[in-house]
C-alpha cells in the first residue's frame, strides 16, 4: 500500500489515504474501490511548469542542429514552459483533439509536486521541498521547432491530464530511477526511465528555483522522453510510472466534448 | 472606477481611488504611501506578447513579419505591486524595462470574434515586463530565465474599469528612468490589437476571468542599473513606480 493524497470530484478538500498500485485500488472511508469506480479530480491547483530537452535521448536528437540557426548554441539553463490552467484535465476523462489534427503526442512525464514555498534551494536539500509525485500527460500537437514557445501546440484545453493522485515523497526511494511506460489501447508504445534525465529531480529543482519561486501545489515536469508515441481518436492512453501510479485517458475529437466534458 | 489590492494595518484590502489617497473597502481613506501595493489582480494565466510593436521588433533586429504572434506565459511568482523593488543579479549586463498595457479578462472566452471581443474585457492596468537579455537562449525564446524571474514583472497600481477608457487602442505609453523620459509610444502602433489578440487566442484555447494579456512594448528599451527608479505610464490607466535593487539588498546570505 502507498500513501497518497487525492482530490475527488465534488469535494472541497483533498484527503490522505492509501492506494494499491498493483491492484489499481484505493481506500476511501474504509472501503476499497477499484480506481475505475472513483471520480478523481485534478490533484493540485498550482502552476504546472515543464522542462524541455531533459532526457538524454531527446537532447541527442536535437544536438546536431544546436549550433545551427535558429538555435546557434546548446542550451545552458533549464528550458521551461507553462501548461496553463485551461489545459488541466482529470484521470479517466477525455483529451479533446482539435478538429484539424489527426494525431497528438502523448508526453509521459513525472510530475514533482512542490510541498512548500521554494526559492534558491540547494540540490542537497531539494527533496525536502517535495510533497510527492504524480503522473502527467503533457499532450502536444506534434511540432519540430523549439525556437519559439509552443503555445498553440501545448496549451490547448484539456492538454494536461494529471493524476490520479499524488504519491507521498517517502514512497519513492529514488525519483531518478523510475521506469515510465506508455500504452496505447493496451499495447506498450514507449518505455524509458528517469535515470536518463540530464538534470536529476534535485538538480532541476535547484536550477529552476535559482531564479523563480515554486509554491506549494506547483508541479514541475521533469521532461518527456524521446519518441513520444502518437495517439489518435478513440485511443485509450495509459501512462504508468513505477511507484507513482497509472494515468488513464481517452482521446476524442474536440466537438464531442463541446457542451461538457465526457 | 480604479481598483487596487493593498496591504494595510496587517491585512489585505480591496481598495478604490479616492480624493486624498486610497479608500479601503471598510471606508477608511489612507495615504497611497502608507499602504503596500499588491498586484491589482491575482493573476491566473498570463499571456505575454513579444514583438507586438513594429518599431520594437526592428530595434531587436527582427523582421516585423511573423507567421504567428509570439506569445509566452508567465507564472504567478514574477508579479509584484506598485512601488516595489526588482532584483538585478550582479552578472547581468543588460536589463531593460518594457512599458505595457495589460488587459484583464472579465469572462470565459472561447471562439470569440473580434467584433465581440471587448465584451470579454474587465479592464486595464500597467505592467513593466523586465527582460534580462544576458540569459536569452534560442529555445522557447524568450525563455523563462529571461522573462519569468521573481520580482521582474511589476503590475498596477490600478485595475481601471473598461468603461472608463474610451479607446484603449489610442493611449500614450511612457517610461521615465530617474525622471528622464526614455521610452515613448502609443497603443495605436500595436501590430495585433486587443480584439485581434482575444480572437486569436480564444480560437484555440479558453481564456478565463482574471487572465491577463500583456500586449507588448514599443521601442526605447535602455539598460537600467541598481538604484534606478523606473516609472512606466499608460495614459489614463496608471503610473507604475519601481526601483532596481542589487544583491546587497535582495539576497539573504545565510
Amino acid at each position: 500500500m502507498s500513501n497518497v493524497t487525492v482530490k475527488l470530484c465534488g469535494d472541497q478538500l483533498s484527503k490522505e489515504t492509501t492506494a494499491n498500485l498493483n491492484d489499481r485500488t484505493i481506500e476511501l472511508d474504509g472501503t476499497i474501490y477499484n480506481v475505475d469506480e472513483v471520480s478523481f479530480d485534478v490533484p493540485t491547483q498550482g502552476t504546472v511548469y515543464g522542462a524541455l530537452l531533459n532526457y538524454q535521448g531527446v537532447y541527442d536528437q536535437l544536438e546536431p542542429s544546436m549550433n545551427e540557426d535558429p538555435y546557434k548554441a546548446p542550451p545552458k539553463g533549464p528550458i521551461l514552459y507553462i501548461k496553463p490552467v485551461n489545459t488541466f484535465n482529470r484521470f479517466a476523462s477525455s483529451v479533446p483533439m482539435p478538429e484539424e489534427e489527426s494525431v497528438l503526442e502523448m508526453g509521459a512525464a513525472l510530475g514533482i509536486v512542490i510541498g512548500k514555498t521554494t526559492t534558491k534551494v540547494k540540490e542537497e536539500s531539494a527533496l525536502q521541498h517535495v510533497a510527492g509525485y504524480t503522473v502527467v500527460n503533457d499532450v502536444s500537437i506534434p511540432h519540430e521547432s523549439v525556437y519559439r514557445p509552443a503555445i498553440k501546440q501545448k496549451a490547448r484545453d484539456g492538454f494536461c491530464p494529471i493524476g490520479p493522485w499524488v504519491v507521498h515523497r517517502d514512497e519513492v526511494k529514488n525519483p531518478n530511477q523510475l521506469i515510465i511506460r506508455t500504452y496505447i489501447n493496451g499495447e506498450l508504445k514507449q518505455e524509458n526511465s528517469t535515470k536518463n534525465l540530464i538534470r536529476s529531480v534535485e538538480r532541476l529543482i535547484a536550477d529552476v528555483t535559482d531564479f523563480m519561486t515554486l509554491y506549494q501545489g506547483d508541479i514541475l515536469l521533469v521532461g518527456v522522453p524521446e519518441n513520444a508515441p502518437l495517439a489518435q481518436e478513440n485511443d485509450q492512453i495509459q501512462i504508468e510510472i513505477e511507484h507513482v501510479g497509472t494515468l488513464e485517458n481517452t482521446l476524442v475529437k474536440e466537438k464531442v466534448t463541446v457542451g461538457g466534458r465526457k | 472606477m480604479k481598483h487596487a489590492r493593498v496591504a494595510y494595518d496587517g491585512t489585505i484590502h480591496d481598495a478604490i481611488e479616492a480624493a486624498g489617497g486610497v479608500q479601503l473597502n471598510d471606508g477608511r481613506v489612507v495615504s497611497e504611501s502608507d499602504v503596500v501595493w499588491l498586484p491589482p489582480i491575482e493573476p491566473k494565466t498570463v499571456f505575454t506578447l513579444g514583438l507586438n510593436y513594429a518599431d520594437h521588433a526592428k530595434e531587436l533586429s527582427f523582421s516585423a513579419k511573423q507567421k504567428e504572434p509570439l506569445v509566452f506565459f508567465k507564472g504567478p511568482n514574477t508579479f509584484i505591486g506598485h512601488r516595489s523593488q526588482t532584483y538585478r543579479p550582479s552578472d547581468v549586463t543588460f536589463m531593460h524595462y518594457e512599458c505595457e498595457l495589460a488587459v484583464v479578462i472579465g469572462k470565459t472566452a472561447r471562439n470569440v470574434k473580434k467584433e465581440d471581443a471587448y465584451d470579454y474585457v474587465r479592464g486595464y492596468t500597467v505592467a513593466n515586463d523586465y527582460a534580462l537579455r544576458d540569459y536569452l537562449e534560442n529555445y522557447y525564446r524568450p525563455n523563462l530565465r529571461v522573462k519569468n524571474r521573481d520580482t521582474c514583472t511589476p503590475i498596477g497600481p490600478w485595475l481601471v474599469d473598461k468603461e472608463d477608457i474610451e479607446d484603449p487602442m489610442n493611449l500614450a505609453l511612457r517610461t521615465y528612468v530617474n525622471g528622464e523620459l526614455t521610452q515613448q509610444g502609443t497603443t495605436a502602433d500595436m501590430m495585433l490589437g486587443i480584439v485581434e489578440l482575444i480572437e486569436y487566442l480564444s480560437e484555440f484555447m479558453t481564456l478565463n476571468p482574471g487572465d491577463v494579456l500583456l500586449t507588448g512594448t514599443p521601442k526605447g528599451s535602455v539598460d537600467t542599473k541598481v538604484g534606478d527608479e523606473v516609472i512606466t505610464e499608460v495614459e489614463g490607466v496608471g503610473r507604475l513606480v519601481n526601483t532596481i535593487v542589487g544583491e546587497e539588498t535582495y539576497v539573504q546570505h545565510a
